[in-house]
């Protein structure tokens, strides 16, 4: 496994930690989430952070998807230093640049696959009539078009997932955020869900997927690895048989 | 998201909590009808009695003998000894003594039976001057009213209230017919128009005779000069005050006795008013109050029930900051959800004291005056019930970090 550094075009990056570390106060203890964490990922990469429970894969997918600022350290999403920025900055950051995917899929369950899919347009003030294209169209994208009026509970784990990446998708952000997207589906569906993660990575998107499945992480290109809240590994994950990664493609 | 789109993302939420929403709405609709109701109760009472009173006459004085006003020991109250005479008013009609005074009607009045034909009917037999039918501002539908000649003539003649004759007469025409009162066969002149009853006195049902011939020939008696009742009309609405000071001072010349001995008493229709709707006033301030404190409950159901749904939608709210809602939006969202419960609880609330307001006069035998500013003013109040309601609740849902908001299970 390489940990070597990559050299990376400033112009193609997208993100960019340099020695982010985060620290949880509670009363008087102090909890080190993050060390001195530095990573880059460069436009139309498919990077999984990978990690087990309590490594701190969490907190750093939270200052990633701007959900979280760190305490030390400065990160840089799309040419924006985002370390510093107000909680409206913020809120404008994710809903632009960043598309998220979640394991509990978080859809609206009052609402039909459309009305969740076009949410981040109405924050960022699109006309009606325009986010209703712009929904039908990334729902086509993942393969739900004739879905558009179903609502979460009349679809299936995988289908809800696909209407969550479609949600991620409308906004055309810089970077898809999938925090164990497959961590509530069947193995039929993970595939399913991982394939059209491969699809869009092949049309240039950049994902980045955490997770602490090795299968999951498999079909990344660059596999991150989290441990005690610094990372332990970042290359290719050797361990990652082709014949594995075949039956998830 | 622009205020349309908060607005449609709120009623899709109460909508989609129907139950609940419908419950919480109740009790807005309950105190906004209730207040509505009440208020209009109280306006109802309030009118009916300033009609009765307006009814009296205009830039009316009323003076009664005795005095409430003691001051020292034990004075002769209110009507215990009539004290008033003829001679004040004679006095008080006098363009020299009292120049803002138009017009004097001296009354005098006693039960009495009367007789026409075989026809019995007791009523009140009112002693005055001409003066009265102007002062008092009635006017006649059939014959005419007595002159100052038939009153210094103590003639038999008699104007008749339209009850009064209608009870003596049945149908037929009660003109020129004779009536008996205490012995003395006396001529009816003229029906008085209908002017409908006030609460002690029903103005249709009485017999008006010439003052003098009450005095001579119908009371019981012997005191023939002495009266019941002062009415006087100042010249104008703005000589009112002028007229009372004047009518104090004769008063008081003419009896020989100083302020602090008044042996009368001096009331306008203003201070009848305010006697007569304080009590109502009292009541309603009290009624309504009562309502009120049931609206501040169904305000306090929409905060409760609005703490409710932002615990319960904590994820929906964190995946809303996921996605770009800042905390104002938030906070903007839950506000207008409140706002719109508050407003639609109001909405029917005010359909609610409408319908009430046509109904309850049937059960109630009370008029219900609704003003027509309460409907704007009973949609506002609920409209920032709703809004204070939700402050709290909002801006709870506004400070949830989105991490927090989209770990919670």
């Amino acid at each position: 496994m390489s940990t070597a550094a990559v050299p990376y075009e400033a112009n193609s990056t997208i993100l960019q930690l340099v020695d982010v570390g985060k620290v949880y106060s509670t009363g008087s203890v102090k909890v080190e989430a993050l060390h001195s964490v530095s990573m880059q990922v460069a436009r139309g990469e498919y990077v999984a952070i990978m990690g087990p429970s309590g490594s701190g894969k969490s907190t750093l997918m939270h200052i990633l998807g701007c959900l979280d600022v760190p305490t030390s350290g400065t990160y840089h999403l799309a040419g924006e230093d985002v370390s510093t920025m107000s909680e409206d900055a913020l809120a404008h950051v994710r809903n632009r640049q960043i598309g998220f995917v979640f394991q509990q899929f978080n859809l609206l369950a009052s609402l039909p696959a459309w009305r969740n899919v076009e949410l981040p347009l109405c924050y960022s003030g699109v006309g009606r009539a325009e986010r209703k294209v712009r929904a039908v169209r990334a729902l086509e994208r993942v393969g739900l078009g004739d879905r558009i009026n179903h609502r979460p509970g009349e679809l299936s784990g995988g289908q809800q997932q696909r209407v969550a990446v479609a949600r991620a998708l409308v906004t055309d952000p810089a970077l898809i955020l999938a925090d164990e997207p497959t961590g509530n589906l069947d193995s039929h569906s993970s595939a399913d869900v991982l394939s059209l993660f491969a699809e869009l990575r092949d049309q240039g998107r950049t994902i980045v997927l955490i997770t602490h499945e090795r299968e999951v992480a498999g079909a990344a290109q660059r596999v991150v690895g989290i441990l005690d809240g610094q990372i332990d590994t970042d290359g290719q994950l050797a361990l990652a048989t082709p014949s594995s990664l075949a039956s998830l493609r | 998201m622009n205020w349309g789109e908060t607005v449609r993302t709120a009623l899709e939420a109460i909508r989609s909590r129907r139950m609940r929403s419908s419950l919480t709405m109740l009790g807005i609709l309950i105190g906004i009808a209730a207040v509505m109701l009440t208020v209009g109760l109280g306006q109802g009472a309030q009118a009916q009695v300033r009609d009765q009173i307006n009814q009296l006459g205009s830039n009316l004085l009323i003076v009664s003998p005795g005095s409430t006003t003691t001051t020292s020991g034990i004075r002769g109250g209110r009507g215990s000894a009539s004290t008033l005479t003829t001679r004040d008013a004679a006095a008080l009609a006098s363009q020299v003594v009292a120049p803002d005074i138009a017009k004097v009607a001296p009354v005098v009045t006693g039960s009495q039976s009367l007789t026409a034909g075989a026809t019995n009917w007791t009523t009140n037999v009112v002693g005055t001057t001409p003066d009265w039918l102007p002062v008092r501002a009635r006017s006649l539908t059939e014959g005419r009213f007595f002159t100052p000649a038939e009153l210094n003539d103590a003639a038999p003649v008699a104007v008749l209230g339209s009850t009064t004759a209608s009870e003596l007469f049945g149908g037929r025409d009660a003109l020129g017919q004779s009536v008996n009162i205490n012995g003395t066969a006396i001529t009816v002149i003229g029906i008085l128009n209908t002017a409908g009853s006030s609460t002690t006195t029903d103005e249709d049902d009485q017999a008006l005779v010439p003052q003098t011939t009450y005095g001579s020939r119908i009371a019981s008696s012997g005191n023939a000069s002495g009266i019941s009742t002062l009415y006087i009309q100042a010249t104008s609405t703005e000589s009112l005050s002028a007229a009372y000071q004047e009518t104090q001072k004769t008063l008081l010349a003419t009896h020989g006795v100083t302020a602090a001995a008044a042996d009368f008493t001096i009331s306008s229709q203003q201070s009848l008013l305010t006697t007569a709707t304080a009590t109502d006033r009292t009541l309603t301030v009290l009624l309504a109050g009562i309502a009120a404190i049931s609206l501040l409950v169904g305000g306090i159901g929409v905060m409760n029930i609005m703490l409710v749904s932002v615990t319960e939608r904590i994820r929906e709210i964190g995946l809303r900051k996921a996605l770009g809602a800042t905390p104002r939006t938030v906070r903007r969202q839950f506000l207008v959800e409140a706002s719109v419960l508050g407003l639609c609880g109001g909405v029917l609330g005010i359909v609610l004291g409408l319908i009430g307001a046509q109904v309850l006069p049937h059960f109630l035998n009370q008029p219900v005056t609704i003003p027509p500013l309460a409907g704007i003013g009973a949609l506002g109040v609920a409209l920032i019930i709703g809004i204070v309601a939700g402050v709290y609740p909002a801006s709870r849902a506004a400070r949830l970090a989105p991490i927090d908001a989209l770990r919670s299970e």
